[in-house]
């Protein structure tokens, strides 16, 4: 392991702290240096579209503990970009025109916001990735708005409407699936969702997506939308969580395999000496036998372990990383929790709880197998399913557990 | 070891409980309980992980 001595992180967040933590945990006594091109140190996401949004918390309250742990001797190199990689020199270029060398390298470069096309003048239309972008959003909505136009109804953008409407804030929101979370659990279960929004007042438009947006008549008049509908939308602010591209743009034509993100093999190694984790990789998940890239907040942290370890392991084979992806997505009251990875062709079974009562778990099952659990409000079913998904629970025996009655308390 | 939950903190998600059950458990009032306030030695590692993936960072170990 030790023919490294310095290595180097690409993106200060949460997958590529985590990997900086785990190499100091594992013992690696080298030098990290860990670059990233926000003006910051790491910060937590998901406390943007919620507590920063609704202005319950500062920019301060988001910082990520480890970063500022001067034990783990970590060189920060932010507010600078890297913009390409020699892997003949072993060398990360920098936008100021420095080469960082390096022995081992961290490629943990995450994801940005896919842009509103035919919006880029338009300064009253946000993304929602960065703590600058959270603070701009705040600044709109404390200034007073009539309503927000929602863009895409996936993760971001269903918990941004639902933070607007704690906030007493009009809210549309467009998607153009047939259901909001669609793509992540099924048609059947984004409709659970999408009554949940409607029932908290959102205006909720689906199978319909945005055809133009332009300035109003007067200065500070709101937003005029068109819908793909040919309706018209005024918003004073428009929100567009429309998905993220992995930041792969600065490895180009470096050698390494870039398919919607880093290509590593199954132990999370892009070639050798270079790992990659969390939004930007993507790496054949063996226990489902899929070549996946996964933008959940858990699995940032754990591909970040496990690809600081693969690096210490040098030549040596290296584990395969098999996790089951899990999220935990909260909106109004209720706390929505996936684990597994499931597609809109499962079957689905509501094994506890009902949906009229917004507080459930169904199973999700493919070729006999149990492929995911989603809750409503049952964080601890999630939790048990998570683990017994990992060993390979079967779908007939999923549900006949499941109608059996409870056991009686412990005590 | 202690082990100390700052429930204002707390989102009630159980991944500690999927980590440490023998600490931490989820029940059916979706609160959460902490069933070994000083929990031995042993069980010290998985506390620890489950203190760095608690999303909220709602767990603090003392001693
Ligand atoms: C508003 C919001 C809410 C979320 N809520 C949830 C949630 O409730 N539940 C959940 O499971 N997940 C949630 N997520 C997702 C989760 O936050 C991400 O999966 C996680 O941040 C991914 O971490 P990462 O380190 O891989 O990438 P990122 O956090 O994207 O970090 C990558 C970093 O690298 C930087 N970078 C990019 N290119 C370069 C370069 N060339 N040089 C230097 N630096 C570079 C980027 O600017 C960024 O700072 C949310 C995300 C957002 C944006
Ligand atoms: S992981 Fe943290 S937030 Fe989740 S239940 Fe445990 S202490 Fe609470």
């Amino acid at each position: 392991m030790s023919s490294l001595q310095r290595i180097v992180i690409v993106g200060a967040s949460l997958a590529g702290l985590r990997a900086a933590e785990t190499l100091r945990a594992e013992g690696f006594e080298g030098s990290i240096t860990v670059v990233g091109d926000e003006p910051h140190l790491p910060y937590d996401r998901p406390p943007l579209s919620k507590q920063v949004l609704r202005g319950e918390w500062d920019a301060e309250r988001v910082a990520l503990p480890a970063a500022r742990n001067e034990a783990l001797d970590l060189t920060w190199e932010v507010g600078v970009a890297a913009t390409g990689l020699d892997q003949a020199a072993r060398t990360v270029a920098l936008a100021d025109g420095r080469q960082l060398p390096y022995d081992g390298l961290v490629i943990a470069s995450g994801a940005a916001p896919r842009h509103l096309p035919g919006t880029e003048h338009l300064d009253r239309v946000h993304a929602l990735r960065t703590i600058d972008d959270a603070l701009a959003v705040r600044r709109r909505l404390e200034a007073g708005v009539g309503r927000v136009l929602v863009v895409g109804a996936g993760f971001i953008g269903a918990v941004v409407a639902a933070s607007c409407r704690e906030a007493g804030v009009e809210v549309t929101m467009v998607e153009p699936l047939p259901a909001p979370l669609a793509r992540v659990l099924g048609p059947e279960m984004g409709g659970v969702v999408a009554d949940l929004h409607r029932d908290h007042g959102v205006d909720l438009r689906v199978e319909t997506g945005v055809e133009a947006v332009v300035e109003g008549p007067e200065p500070g008049s709101p937003l005029h939308v068109t819908l793909t509908d040919e309706q018209v939308v005024e918003a004073d602010v428009v929100v567009v969580g429309i998905g993220v591209i992995p930041n792969t743009g600065w490895l180009h034509s470096c050698g390494l395999l870039i398919e919607d993100g880093v290509l590593c093999d199954a132990t999370t190694l892009a070639a050798p000496g270079i790992v990659a984790c969390g939004d930007v990789a993507r790496w054949p998940n063996t226990l489902f036998d899929e070549v996946m890239r996964v933008e959940h907040w858990e699995h940032a942290l754990d591909m970040g372990a496990h690809a600081a370890r693969r690096l210490l392991a040098g030549d040596g084979p290296g584990e395969p990383f098999t996790p089951v992806p899990f999220f935990w997505s909260d909106q109004y009251d209720r706390k929505i929790q996936l684990a597994g990875r499931v597609r809109p062709t499962d079957q689905i079974e509501v094994v506890a709880g009902s949906i009229a009562d917004r507080r459930f778990c169904a199973l999700y099952g493919r070729e006999g197998r149990v492929v995911g659990a989603l809750t409503m409000n049952m964080p601890a079913k999630v939790i048990r399913y998570r683990r017994q998904i990992s060993e390979g629970l079967r779908w007939d025996d999923a549900l006949a557990a499941a109608a059996e009655p409870p056991a009686p308390p412990a005590r | 070891m202690r082990v100390v939950v700052d429930f204002d903190l707390c989102e009630s998600n159980a991944v500690c409980m999927g980590i440490a059950p023998e600490v931490f458990e989820v029940r059916d009032d979706d609160f959460l309980y902490v069933l070994q306030e000083e929990p031995d030695e042993s069980l010290r590692s998985k506390v620890e992980e489950a203190a760095s993936r608690c999303p909220k960072q709602a767990i603090t170990i003392e001693g």
